[in-house]
């Protein structure tokens, strides 16, 4: 399988050192994986710190700057983070308000962010979490690992990251993100695997004509194949997905969201369809964004992220935000 | 009576045997995770081999300890915590004694695996590296080979169950049919252990 790299062992310190070129605005520490805001700690705010397995760009790395995260901490390819990371990134963001960590709920990913909260804290950081977990298509049980953080993981770093901009204390910003992630449910589909620099092939074997659904966004397999479907039929089936563990009184912020390798052209034409649905379905719409946010390197496919929100989370969203990957107002 | 020595070499074994195996850990990984056990377990245990190397820990507990530090800063992902805390608590339980014999291994181990098994919330039968590593254990009292046997024998006996744990837990029923990688890898660990008592 061709892919733009050297060789697989220096892809995410190569990914880095690009990024550092690419944006000034931002402090990349590339030997102990941290991104951070270059203006960090910025005095009063809390600090708000994320992270997890790299190959989901721009998911976190593209999500710091102002009015979003304060820093990043990007693991190996579709692999969690080390403590060290997050307790370096908590240190060089910690105003002394204390410092939110947005996990999404993976086992490695809970492992070492919960190990790492243990030492910030040693060290006299106040830290608070919250857990992203909106993907609808594993059911939360004893039987599982326990429904996965996806797309929602976007809404709950700008939401929270507007609140934390304001000045806002630690937990007002850590209730506001989890009453984000309480209100967003995600569905997934696949229609072709992904290929990591390490293995050098796709990560499952998904034949011409069928496609994945409920996938999540680390190359495994989705809850079941199917024949291939229309882009209607998939939006069908992703919206009710969702629209089944949630109940919305109130509009949403609509993600629709492409996994690395859909052409903008099939996620606009995708985003029609999911638009339909919503309106038969009477789910007013409040804002969409469409584009490949939380991505699963070169997947093809989407996801649907809904999130509910009243006056103030709607006000949030809309803040001003300068990130590499999301950036309006400012 | 095992040495430091002695549990620098099942380090250092342990990283060959990881290394040899990679890229099948990472096949295993493949249908029912997302392809990244042998790579992130490689990276793991060389930066062990070369901790130990340069440290020079001097007692078995530490040479665990320490290793298990290694792994927790290197591997990531949910074998990092996990292996990581396997070998901190087994070397923590040894103490600072120069030398132990193979009974005080053994209960060291125990309490190492039901460390794993109280953070990763497993238990025998989820399709974990707990399939391969309580089993091990039991048998350890009985001879290193039969402790090996009996790790390979779990990881195989992962095949047919149906993953509570983990990424392959999102799978459900599609995990049924794979050897868990997780207990491949413990079953790795265990065979390096046989080899460097020369068994």
């Amino acid at each position: 399988m061709k892919m733009l790299i050297n060789v697989a062992e220096t892809v995410v310190a190569d990914a880095l050192r690009g990024m550092a070129a690419a944006h000034p605005e931002l402090t990349v520490d590339v030997e102990h994986r941290v991104i951070v805001r270059r203006d960090a700690p910025v005095a009063g705010k809390v600090g708000l710190v994320s992270g997890g397995g790299s190959g989901h760009e721009p998911l976190h790395g593209g999500f710091v700057g102002p009015g979003m995260l304060s820093a990043a901490c990007p693991g190996e390819v579709f692999t969690s983070p080390v403590p060290d990371q997050m307790v370096r990134a908590a240190t060089a963001v910690d105003s002394g308000a204390g410092v939110l960590f947005i996990v999404k709920n993976y086992t490695g990913d809970v492992l070492n962010f919960d190990m790492a909260a243990e030492l910030a804290e040693d060290e006299g950081i106040q830290i608070a979490k919250v857990l992203v977990d909106d993907d609808v298509a594993v059911t939360d049980s004893l039987y599982t690992a326990g429904r996965r953080g996806t797309g929602a993981t976007l809404f709950v770093e700008k939401i929270a990251g507007a609140a934390a901009e304001e000045g806002r204390p630690l937990e007002q910003v850590g209730a506001l993100a989890r009453r984000v992630n309480e209100n967003s449910r995600s569905f997934g589909v696949a229609l072709s695997a992904c290929t990591t620099p390490a293995k050098g092939s796709p990560t499952f074997d998904l034949p011409a004509g069928e496609l994945e659904l409920g996938v999540g966004i680390h190359g495994e397999p989705g809850r079941e194949r199917r024949a291939m479907m229309t882009s209607r039929e998939i939006a069908d089936f992703s919206v009710n997905a969702v629209l089944e563990d949630m109940d919305p009184r109130n509009p949403v912020l609509a993600l629709v969201n492409g996994m690395g390798a859909t052409p903008l052209l099939e996620l606009y034409g995708f985003n029609a369809e999911v638009q339909r649905v919503l309106s038969a379905r009477g789910v007013p719409v409040a804002r969409t964004l469409v584009g490949n946010y939380v991505t699963s390197l070169d997947m093809a496919g989407a996801s649907v992220t809904l999130c509910q929100v009243d006056e103030d989370m709607l006000r949030l969203w809309d803040a001003p935000v300068r990130t590499a990957g999301l950036r309006w107002g400012m | 009576m095992l040495d430091a020595d002695f549990f620098r070499r099942w380090m250092a074994a342990t990283a060959v045997s990881v290394e040899h195996e990679a890229e099948r850990l990472t096949a295993l990984d493949s249908p029912i995770g997302d392809a990244d056990h042998g790579s992130n377990l490689q990276r793991g245990f060389r930066a062990v081999a070369a901790t130990l190397e340069k440290e020079e820990p001097n007692t078995p507990g530490a040479v665990l300890t320490l290793a298990g530090r290694q792994l927790i800063s290197t591997v990531g992902g949910a074998s990092g915590p996990l292996y990581g805390t396997l070998l901190r608590r087994t070397g923590k339980t040894l103490g600072d004694a120069a030398e132990v014999d193979v009974r005080e291994l053994t209960e060291a181990l125990r309490t190492g695996v039901d460390a794993v098994m109280q953070l990763g919330g497993a238990a025998p039968g989820d399709k974990t590296m707990i399939d391969a590593l309580v089993p091990a254990v039991d048998a350890l009292g009985d001879s290193f080979a039969a402790a090996r046997s009996a790790a390979e024998e779990g990881a195989l006996a992962t095949t047919p169950l149906q993953a509570r744990k983990g990424r392959a837990s999102y799978l459900g029923e599609r995990s049924i049919g794979h050897q868990d990688p997780g207990a491949t890898s413990s079953a790795l660990l265990i065979a390096a252990l046989a080899e460097t008592a020369g068994e």
